[in-house]
């Protein structure tokens, strides 16, 4: 450390250039795939439809090959008693709540992953086993994914869940909007199931207007709000009910997209790698003069 | 006088009662690691789906790293700033950074659900991550140490490669491969030096970034843009405290005199440090106006001011005293004060700050993830103690150096 010249300072500082200039050409190309595709496919959930018949957790457990008990078993309705949320056994839940405007029938309300726009989980996936897909589905990749949970800690809404009680390979579950059924032209299991047409399936933009026409033509039976085209910086999956959201325990996320802060920092720090670049260059620098300074002021005290 | 230390294996036994009782808690730890592995996370941890984070990552991995910044301060001071009386700690600070590091990487290993994946992070990347960026500074910086290292494994083995049986004709070879690489490492070192100081400052901020994306989930006493930069100043504020701490706990422990004059110069150094995180601290809460959060009474404003108060403004206070600069006792004090604030501030961060929108319950480590926790801080001491006596590490006074060392130095 105390031989270092000027000739292996500059050789070494162009091998790290190098080294840099490598490394950054491939980190453009390193981010998971984030496709905001102008067609991509929804769902509208409307929860003053919703008969609390819970055969869409049916359907989606056979769906997802997940157990489940026989498809009567699901018309028990002291499940509501108490709030569930999913979980690595049940990729949706339907939750039931009282209702304001009339007591006898109360307000069901199916959950699952909103498939955001522009989703936390993708952005802040270590591996970028998380991934937005064309079609709107937020989807996880078994081959990548090393179990850190970092997409859970990330979600506003709550929702991917890990396998605690598995030794090995433990997955990360969550809702994938039914990639591999969609992806043959076959409906997401849940609206296919569903018996009052409370979910409705197609073109975000398309279920925009359709809300917004409900809306229009319902004043008394919904409120004026589309949960999910604003919240999170939009999702794909979005509702309408007929009382606050926060009443139906929605979280508020605020309108700005969740990695928005997080990625505006890291490219900050890392833009084009030149603010570590620059440090060290700096750092390089301070050592150099230092050094001269101690050495000339040995000569001087000798 | 301080040419008269030189770095020199400790001459101690490795037990004593007291290490007994560290390797007994290194044990209990491993019983609870064989449950984590043979029956999953669940069995072990208190962790679920509202809570995937818990004391592990918030104390052996974040305050893990933030603990062993010693190592890259003391570089910065004594290789970079060239204030060469401080050399006596640069040793003992990377060796404390290096087991720092090695057992942060096996607390991330053991809580990540697949760890045998844990290499993923080389072939797949996410620029945008931030638990990317700090995956990558980690390994890299830790490699780093390991080679900074090296010097010292070099010294101890040259001139005294004694292999015995039927390798013992390697004997000469070796010597020379140790001296070859002790000669080529002598004139690299200083890249790796500042390597280590800038990979340090990019992830111990990153560190910070990593909570911003849970957004309105992090209790807002915590949750700020400027938490990055909070992190980078509170771990370069804990860099001396801590190197202060061990150098004061070694020398008891070993029997040997504490370098009073160098420890209080490090001292002397703190309080800037110390007061400039404390003005981003106290300047990002009257700016974002979370004061306000402190009139109420409950846990998050507690730990709060616990780390505020008795981790920042205190020691600050303890350190601006000559006198507590003079007194061991006092200076360990104070030390350890910063130390307790850093250790904190990272549990408050990833723990308590941390708020699902469904939680059913708060989250309390379980019996045995404080086992494993502890349990790899026992056996880091062990391995500390293990390397401080059979590798120059700890600088003691040597009177034959000293006249090696004059001539040395006129000689240049």
């Amino acid at each position: 450390m105390q031989k270092q010249n000027r000739r292996d300072f500059l050789k070494t500082g162009a091998m790290l250039g190098t080294a840099i200039a490598g490394l950054s050409s491939n980190k453009t190309k390193a981010k998971p795939k984030e496709i905001l595709s102008e067609d991509r496919m929804g769902v509208l959930v409307d929860t003053t439809v919703c008969i609390g018949c819970r055969k869409c957790e049916w359907a989606c457990k056979t769906a997802h090959d997940l157990p489940t008990s026989p498809r009567d078993t699901y018309s028990d309705r002291s499940v509501f008693k108490k709030m569930r949320r999913p979980n690595e056994k049940a990729l949706t839940v339907v939750n039931e709540y009282p209702n304001p405007q009339n007591a006898s029938l109360p307000t069901d309300v199916k959950v699952q992953c909103m498939h955001c726009d522009h989703p936390a989980c993708v952005s802040a996936c270590i591996v970028g086993a998380m991934s937005k897909q064309e079609n709107g589905s937020v989807i996880w990749d078994t081959n990548k994914c090393i179990g850190c949970r970092y997409c859970m800690v990330a979600c506003p809404f709550q929702v991917p869940s890990f396998q605690y009680d598995k030794a090995l390979n433990p997955k990360i579950m969550k809702c994938d909007f039914c990639f591999e059924r969609t992806k043959q032209g076959k409906l997401p299991a849940c609206v296919e199931a569903c018996p009052v047409e409370t979910l409705t399936y197609g073109p975000r933009s398309e279920l925009i207007r359709i809300a917004r026409e409900k809306i229009k033509r319902n004043p008394d039976r919904y409120i004026n709000h589309i949960y999910g085209e604003y919240e999170a910086g939009g999702t794909s999956w979005m509702y309408l009910a007929n009382q606050d959201f926060a009443k139906l325990a929605f979280p508020n996320p605020g309108d700005k997209p969740m990695p928005g802060t997080s990625e505006s920092i890291q490219h900050g720090i890392f833009a084009y790698f030149v603010p570590p670049v620059s440090l060290y260059a700096i750092l390089g620098g301070i050592m150099w003069i230092t050094k001269k300074r101690n050495e000339s002021e040995q000569e001087k005290s000798l | 006088m301080r040419n008269y230390l030189k770095p020199i294996p400790i001459q101690k036994k490795f037990f004593t009662p007291g290490v007994i009782v560290v390797a007994i808690i290194a044990f209990n730890g491993l019983v609870f690691l064989a449950g984590r592995f043979f029956f999953g996370l669940g069995e072990v941890t208190n962790l679920n789906n509202q809570y995937p984070w818990g004391l592990w990552i918030g104390v052996d991995v974040a305050a893990g790293v933030a603990l062993a910044a010693g190592g890259f301060t003391t570089a910065a001071l004594s290789h970079v700033i060239h204030k060469e009386e401080y050399n006596v700690i640069t040793r003992p600070a990377l060796l404390t950074a290096m087991l720092g590091y090695t057992f942060v990487a096996f607390g991330v290993s053991v809580d990540i659900g697949r760890w045998y994946y844990i290499w993923h992070p080389l072939i797949f990347w996410n620029g945008s991550s931030a638990l990317f960026e700090v995956g990558i500074c980690v390994m890299m910086y830790l490699t780093t140490l390991y080679i900074e290292f090296l010097p010292v494994v070099t010294e101890r083995f040259i001139g005294s490669v004694k292999l015995k049986g039927f390798i013992s004709f390697l004997n000469k070879p070796v010597d020379k491969l140790l001296r070859i690489l002790d000669k080529g490492l002598a004139k690299v070192m200083f890249f790796f030096i500042i390597l280590g100081v800038v990979l340090s400052t990019l992830h111990q901020s990153s560190l910070g970034t990593l909570m911003i994306i849970a957004g309105p989930k992090m209790h807002p006493l915590w949750q700020t843009p400027i938490l990055p930069l909070l992190f980078l100043l509170s771990a370069i504020s804990v860099g001396f405290p801590m190197v202060i701490f061990e150098s004061i706990i070694a020398s008891h422990s070993f029997g040997i005199k504490t370098e009073m004059e160098t420890l209080s110069g490090l001292g002397r150094m703190i309080p800037p440090i110390l007061g400039v995180f404390l003005a981003f601290k106290i300047g990002d809460m009257v700016i974002r106006g979370t004061f306000v959060y402190l009139t109420q009474f409950n846990l998050q404003s507690v730990m709060f001011i616990i780390e505020v108060l008795f981790g920042a403004i205190i020691p600050l206070r303890m350190f601006l005293s000559e006198a507590v600069l003079k007194s061991k006792v006092l200076l360990f004090i104070a030390s350890s004060l910063v130390i307790f604030g850093v250790l904190l501030n990272r549990i408050d961060s990833f723990i308590v700050a941390y708020k699902p929108p469904y939680s059913y319950g708060a989250y309390h480590p379980s019996f045995g993830e404080i086992s494993v926790t502890l349990g790899f801080i026992a056996m880091l001491v062990l391995a500390y103690r293990f390397i401080v006596i059979n590798f120059p590490v700890i600088s003691l006074p040597n009177k034959n150096y000293m006249i090696q060392t004059k001539f040395k130095i006129r000689g240049n």
